[in-house]
Order: structure tokens, then C-alpha cells, then sequence
């Protein structure tokens, strides 16, 4: 089998509208987590998410073009066509038929949805938008990322809510590793501040009411956000043949289902799940320096994803460093998988470990080596990046440093 | 504290029953919440349907402590009190 490298990140997000304001931001231990806009804080019992403020659709598609792209679309392609870039990858029309685009989207175009829905019910009008169905529909970002590349190898949309980009990333992994593509575009993005779902996010009493303190014994809940990421994905030795920078190797991928509760976490299958992408990247526990955790903030994941830590890691947990950057770049749900990933390739090619903000005081409950508030120097051999999506469905990628 | 009214714990009961698909005769007053064996996801539910009942916010923080119907019916009339007070300008 092949071995794959990361040879391009793209990022928009809100503590960075590129990869490298992104970087600053995690090094920095910077949140950009701020009051909302958009929403009459009168309606909201919550105040602060991590939106995305500086994202102006006309820096980077003609008008005509933004129209038919909801929020989540246009975030993807922005993220895919700086991956792209950055990979300095040379297309000929082989490869385009080659290479894949697989993409997570956890709630799809509910900017385009809701304003249908208030159209019609609120406004009691007929007039519903010709395109709000190709708007709206959850794969749009991978049909715009396959038409703006000119993409022609297997394309599709995975959605596993928090998991999404994830489980895209793993399999867009699986199908360079296994031959099937010989280059993928993978990763996902989200624009969940739309009122409707921030209310019902509301009801859900997951939210923090300040900010997002995961794995802190003051944490108060999660904080939403918005972004997108894309990883491009390459065979390794073709990756060196012609001479890309490498950001890592993507070496593993994992998955399980907890089959257990729509809500509560379950650590025993969220560790199977490490254990599975550390089999299948033929490493040892003990090589992992880094876990970039799902660490929603929230009073149940953060105690049972600590479980899960202990559970694989045994006596090697507190050799290995924790962080979550959901404290900076907020939940960003189906997004969520590749902005981590993103992060943790950053991390082993910096060889710095971004912190989890927002910390105050530790909790017996979360007792890891954890880094907190200020980045950390550290060599990584392999790093993890979980997610752990509501519903019990359970990603895991392993990176490597390449060599 | 005034004493708590019959009523409140009565509704507070319709509302648990509504959302477990139970009688409200099956739920005794006296019920805690591990009793009736109502999780998180049972949780957030009962919460959003006392504050329709009733027309009031609970925070986050108040409806953690909530651990039986008892202690939901003693938060609601306090909440309610406060409502009261505050439509009537009365100072608190």
C-alpha cells in the first residue's frame, strides 16, 4: 500500500482567513471567539460564537457565481482552491480524472434553508428561490470544489454531524492509499450561525454562556463556529518525486460507532476507535506525542474523552501532550475534522503544540498532560486528531511526521 | 418560602409525563429524576416544555441542579415569583 502525504492546507476560519494567519492564531493561543452578529441578542440566551468576520464572498468569486453558493459552499471553496495553491500541484488532465473530492457538511445550507422557510411561513409567500435546492443541498461544496478544479474522480459527501470532515479526510485517505484516486481534496466546512439552529442549539443546553474552556473545571459548554478546511492528499513518493513541501503523512484512519446514546459520550468505543487508526497507521501508542482532542468544552464530553485517552494510552497518557483548539476556532461541527486536521499536521511539521485557550483551573475529571494557554516546542513523531460527533460516530486520523 | 402549590408540582408532572410517554399518575411527587430514569436528552426536554407551561427562561446553570420533581417544582416557583415581581416593578 501507499503511503499519503499532506502536501497543501486551506483554512478559513475565524482566528485566520488563510493557513498561515491560521497557524499565528493556534501559536499564538489567539480565540476569535466574539459576540455574534446577525442575530437580535434579545432572541439568543447565548452571546458568543466564533464567526468568521472578515469573509467577503466578492474577494473570491464573481457575483453571479456567490449567488448560487451558500455560505458553507463558498467557505469550502475558498479553503480547496488555497489547498490547492499551496500544494503546487500541476494538473494534467490524467490526474484531474484521478483525483477526489470528498468533502463532510454536518447541517448543510441552512443560511439558504431558513430564509426559504421564512419565506415561505413567516412571509407567507410562495416565492421560494429557484436555486435554493442547489443551494442547500449538503454535497454542494464538493460539486463546486470538482467544478472550480475541474475534478473528475470519485466525488461525494460525508455527514456524521461533528465527525463529518473526518471521516471524509479517512476516506478520501483510504482511496489514495488503496490506488482508487491518486490525489484527493478532502476536508469540510460549516456556516451553522444561522438564527433558527442557534436557537435549537440553545434548547440543547450545550452552550457555553462566555467562552469555551475545554477540559477546565469552570468549562461551561460549547461555543459554535463556522469555517472550512481541505487537505490535499497525495502518494508520498509522488509527493517527493516532484519535490512538494510535506506537511506530514496522513498515516492512519479509525473509526467506530458507540451504539449507545444520541448525546452521552461513550468513552470504551471512542477508544476503539484511536485504537483502530493507530493499528491501521502501524503505530505504536507510545509514538504519539500529540492529541489534538475533540474537547468540546462541554460537561460530558470532556471528562469521558479523557477516559478514552487513559483507556489507550495507559501509562504512556501523560507522555502524551493534549490540546483542544476548539477554544480559539470554536465547534465548527462538520468542519470541525478538517480544521483539527489542519492543525494537527501544522503541528508536527511547526513542531509546536497549539494550546487550548481559555484555561483556568484544572479538573480531576480531565487529568491529562494538557497544554494549556501557551504553545508548546515539542518534536511529534505521530499525532491524533479526534472527533467525536453526536450520535456515537467516531473518527480518528493519524499523522506522521514524513520522512 | 411560601409553601408550594399543588398546581405546580401537577403541571411539572404533565410535562415529565409528556415526555416520557408515561400516565401522569405513574410519576409520585416525591419521584427523583434517576428514579424515573430520565437522561440528559429526557432532560433538556422536560426543561423546554416547563418553560412553555410555565413562560419562563430556566438558565443553564439553575436547571443542572434540578434533580427531582420536587426541586423542579420549588425552581419554577421561585422563577415565577421573580417574574412576578419584576412585571409588577415591585422591588425585589
Amino acid at each position: 500500500m501507499r503511503k499519503v502525504a499532506v502536501t497543501g492546507i486551506g483554512v478559513v476560519s475565524a482566528i485566520g482567513l488563510n493557513r498561515e494567519e491560521f497557524w499565528q492564531s493556534l501559536a499564538a493561543g489567539r480565540s476569535g471567539i466574539c459576540p455574534l452578529e446577525g442575530i437580535d441578542p434579545c432572541r439568543l440566551r447565548f452571546r458568543n460564537a466564533a464567526q468568521i468576520r472578515d469573509f467577503r464572498p466578492q474577494d473570491y468569486f464573481e457575483e453571479r457565481q456567490a449567488s448560487v453558493m451558500d455560505r458553507f459552499s463558498q467557505l469550502a471553496l475558498a479553503a480547496a482552491r488555497q489547498a490547492v495553491a499551496d500544494s503546487n500541484i500541476e494538473w494534467s488532465p490524467e490526474l484531474r480524472r484521478r483525483t477526489a473530492v470528498v468533502m463532510g457538511c454536518g447541517v448543510g445550507g441552512k443560511e439558504t434553508e431558513e430564509q426559504s422557510t421564512h419565506t415561505f411561513y413567516g412571509l407567507a409567500s410562495d416565492r421560494i428561490s429557484p436555486v435554493a435546492v442547489v443551494k442547500g443541498m449538503p454535497s454542494a461544496s464538493t460539486s463546486w470544489i470538482a467544478m472550480d478544479q475541474n475534478l473528475h474522480g470519485p466525488a461525494f459527501t460525508i455527514t456524521t454531524a461533528c465527525a463529518s470532515a473526518a471521516h471524509a479526510i479517512g476516506e478520501a485517505f483510504w482511496l489514495v492509499r488503496g490506488g482508487r484516486a491518486d490525489l484527493a481534496l478532502a476536508g469540510g466546512s460549516e456556516a451553522p450561525l444561522t438564527p433558527c439552529l442557534l436557537k435549537a442549539w440553545e434548547s440543547m443546553r450545550v452552550i457555553s454562556p462566555d467562552t469555551c474552556r475545554p477540559f477546565c473545571r469552570r468549562r461551561s459548554g460549547m461555543i459554535l463556529g463556522e469555517g472550512a478546511g481541505v487537505l490535499v492528499l497525495e502518494p508520498l513518493d509522488r509527493a517527493k518525486a516532484r519535490g512538494a513541501a510535506i506537511y506530514a503523512e496522513l498515516a492512519g484512519f479509525g473509526m467506530s460507532s458507540d451504539a449507545h446514546h444520541v448525546t452521552q459520550p461513550c468513552p470504551e468505543w471512542a477508544g476503539e476507535a484511536m485504537r483502530a487508526a493507530l493499528e491501521d497507521a502501524g503505530a505504536r501508542p507510545e509514538s504519539v506525542g500529540y492529541v489534538n482532542a475533540h474537547g468540546t468544552g462541554t460537561l460530558a464530553n470532556d471528562p469521558a474523552e479523557s477516559k478514552a485517552i487513559r483507556r489507550v494510552f495507559g501509562d504512556h497518557t501523560s507522555q502524551v501532550a493534549v490540546s483542544s483548539t476548539k477554544s480559539m476556532h470554536g465547534h465548527t461541527l462538520g468542519a470541525a475534522g478538517a480544521i483539527e486536521a489542519a492543525a494537527t499536521a501544522l503541528a508536527i511539521s511547526r513542531s509546536l503544540i497549539p494550546p487550548t485557550a481559555n484555561f483556568q483551573e484544572p479538573d480531576p475529571e480531565c487529568d491529562l498532560n494538557l497544554v494549556i494557554n501557551s504553545a508548546r516546542p515539542a518534536e511529534i513523531e505521530c499525532a491524533i486528531s479526534s472527533s467525536l460527533a453526536f450520535g456515537g460516530l467516531n473518527a480518528i486520523l493519524v499523522f506522521r511526521r514524513a520522512t | 418560602m411560601k409553601s408550594m402549590s399543588a398546581d405546580t408540582t401537577q403541571r411539572v408532572i404533565k410535562a415529565i409525563a409528556k415526555v416520557r410517554h408515561v400516565p401522569p399518575e405513574s410519576i409520585s411527587p416525591d419521584a427523583t429524576f434517576e428514579e424515573l430514569q430520565i437522561d440528559s436528552l429526557d432532560g433538556i426536554q422536560i426543561l423546554f416544555e416547563l418553560e412553555g407551561e410555565f413562560g419562563i427562561d430556566i438558565p443553564d446553570d439553575q436547571a443542572r441542579l434540578i434533580r427531582s420533581v420536587r426541586q423542579a417544582a420549588e425552581g419554577i416557583e421561585i422563577l415565577l415569583a421573580a417574574k412576578q415581581s419584576s412585571q409588577s416593578g415591585a422591588p425585589s
